[in-house]
C-alpha cells in the first residue's frame, strides 16, 4: 500500500498522471458504451438500446422526483453523464490496481478527493448558475433570507457543507473499498495460505464494492438534483 | 492547520504566482481539477451529440407513434361500436318485420280458411238442393211412367175382358179418370 502518485508539473500546475489516465479511460468507456448502444436504433428497442433507454428513464425519474420536467429537462444530459461517469469511475478500480515503480497507475479516479470534490463543486456551482439564470438575481438572493433572515449565515455554510459532503462521501466510499481490496490483494499475494484465505473475502468485497459503486453513483446524481432543485424551484 | 496554511500561502504568494502557491502549499492538484472538469464537459457534450440526441429523438418518435396508435384504436373502437349499434338496429328491424310477415300470413290464412269453408258449405247446400230437385223430378217421372204403363195395362185388360178392341184413344180419357178416382180413393 506504500505507493506514490505519478505527478508532474506543467505550466505551473500539478498533474496526477494516474488521475488523467484513469479519467480518460473512464470517459472513453462511458462514451463507447453510450455510442455503441445508440447505433442502429429502432422504434422497438432491443439489447443495448433498452439499456440506454433505461438509464435515461432512470435519470428522468430522479429529476422528476425533485422538480417539474419543464425546469429539470435541461439537467437530463448532466444527470445521465454524471450517473454513467461516476459508476464507471467507481468500478473501474475493482478488478485490479496497477503499480509501476512504486507509483499507483490504475485505480478508481473517484478514489481521489480532488476528482470527487471537483465534480461536487461543479454541481454546486452549476446549481447557483441556474438559480440565478432561472429565478433572477433578486429572487436568488432572497432565497438566502428564507425562511428566516437570521439564518442566512447557516445557508451560506450549507452550500460549502453540501459541496464537501457530496464530494467526500463518494471519495470515502470508493477509497475505503480500494484500500480494503488492496490489503486483501497483498494478503493473497503473500503466500498460498494467504491466497486461500483472501480469496473468499476478496470476492465478497468486490461484489459489495460493485454494489457500493452503483449506490454511490445513484446517490451522487440524486443529491445533485436535490441541490439543483433547491436553487431552481420557485415555490418553497 | 488551515490557519498555518493560509499564512504560508500569503507568504508564498508574494514571490510566486497564486496558482503555483496553491499547488505548492495545499498540495492541490489544480491540473487534476482542470482535467476532470474538461474531460467531464467533453464527455457530456459527446454524449449529448451522439447518444442523448438520437435516443431522445427516437423516444419522442415512439411516444408519438404510441399516441397515434392509441388515438386510432380509440377511433376504430368508436367506429365498431357504431357499426354494432347499427347492426343491432337492423336485426331488431328484421325481427319486427318477420313478426309482421308471420302475423300477416296467419291472418291471411285464417280468412282464406273461412272463405274456403263458406264456399264449401254453400256448394254443399247447392248440391243438396239440386239432388233434392232431381230426386223429386225423377220421382214424378217414375210415377208418370208407372201411371202410363198402368193405363196401357188397364186398357189391355179391359179389351181382353170386353173381348173387343176398343180404341185406345177413345177410352184413354175415361180410364185416366177412373185411375185418378182410384188414386183418390186410395
Amino acid at each position: 500500500m506504500n505507493h506514490e502518485n505519478p505527478t508532474i508539473e506543467w505550466l505551473g500546475l500539478t498533474f496526477n498522471l494516474s488521475n488523467v489516465l484513469m479519467l480518460f479511460i473512464t470517459c472513453l468507456i462511458v462514451f463507447l458504451i453510450a455510442f455503441f448502444a445508440t447505433r442502429k436504433m429502432q422504434l422497438k428497442p432491443t439489447g443495448m438500446q433498452n439499456f440506454m433507454e433505461w438509464i435515461m428513464d432512470f435519470v428522468k425519474g430522479i429529476i422528476k422526483n425533485n422538480m417539474d420536467w419543464k425546469t429539470g429537462g435541461r439537467f437530463h444530459v448532466l444527470g445521465i453523464t454524471l450517473l454513467m461517469f461516476v459508476f464507471v469511475a467507481n468500478v473501474i478500480g475493482l478488478p485490479f490496481s496497477i503499480q509501476y515503480d512504486h507509483k499507483l497507475w490504475w485505480k478508481s479516479p473517484t478514489a481521489d478527493p480532488t476528482v470527487t470534490l471537483t465534480l461536487a463543486a461543479m454541481v454546486v456551482v452549476l446549481s447557483h448558475y441556474y438559480g440565478i439564470k432561472l429565478l433572477g438575481l433578486k429572487e436568488y438572493g432572497n432565497s438566502y433570507l428564507k425562511p428566516m433572515p437570521f439564518m442566512a449565515p447557516l445557508k451560506v455554510i450549507e452550500e460549502f457543507a453540501n459541496t464537501l459532503t457530496l464530494g467526500l462521501r463518494l471519495y470515502g466510499n470508493i477509497y475505503a473499498g480500494e484500500v480494503l481490496l488492496g490489503l486483501l490483494a497483498t494478503l493473497g499475494a503473500g503466500s498460498v495460505y494467504g491466497f486461500v484465505g483472501a480469496l473468499v473475502p476478496a470476492l465478497a468485497w468486490q461484489g459489495f464494492s460493485l454494489f457500493i459503486g452503483a449506490i454511490q453513483a445513484f446517490i451522487f446524481v440524486m443529491l445533485s438534483m436535490v441541490y439543483m432543485a433547491h436553487k431552481v424551484k420557485t415555490d418553497h | 492547520m488551515f490557519l498555518d496554511t493560509f499564512v504560508l500561502l500569503a507568504a508564498d504568494s508574494a514571490d510566486q504566482g497564486f496558482l503555483a502557491s496553491l499547488n505548492g502549499v495545499l498540495k492541490l492538484n489544480l491540473g487534476d481539477i482542470i482535467v476532470t472538469l474538461s474531460f467531464f464537459t467533453i464527455l457530456m457534450l459527446l454524449l449529448k451529440k451522439f447518444a442523448w440526441g438520437p435516443l431522445m429523438g427516437i423516444m419522442d418518435q415512439r411516444a408519438e407513434l404510441i399516441a397515434n396508435e392509441i388515438e386510432s384504436a380509440e377511433k376504430s373502437r368508436a367506429e365498431s361500436q357504431k357499426i354494432l349499434e347499427e347492426q343491432r338496429n337492423l336485426l331488431n328491424e328484421a325481427r319486427t318485420n318477420a313478426q309482421a310477415i308471420v302475423e300477416n300470413a296467419r291472418k291471411q290464412g285464417d280468412t282464406q280458411r273461412a272463405e274456403i269453408i263458406t264456399a264449401a258449405r254453400s256448394e254443399v247446400g247447392r248440391m243438396k238442393e239440386e239432388a233434392t230437385l232431381e230426386i223429386a223430378s225423377e220421382k214424378d217421372k217414375a210415377i208418370a211412367a208407372v201411371r202410363g204403363e198402368f193405363v196401357s195395362l188397364s186398357i189391355l185388360a179391359a179389351s181382353k175382358v170386353l173381348g173387343k178392341e176398343i180404341s185406345e184413344e177413345d177410352n184413354r180419357a175415361l180410364i185416366e179418370e177412373t185411375i185418378a178416382k182410384a188414386g183418390e180413393g186410395r
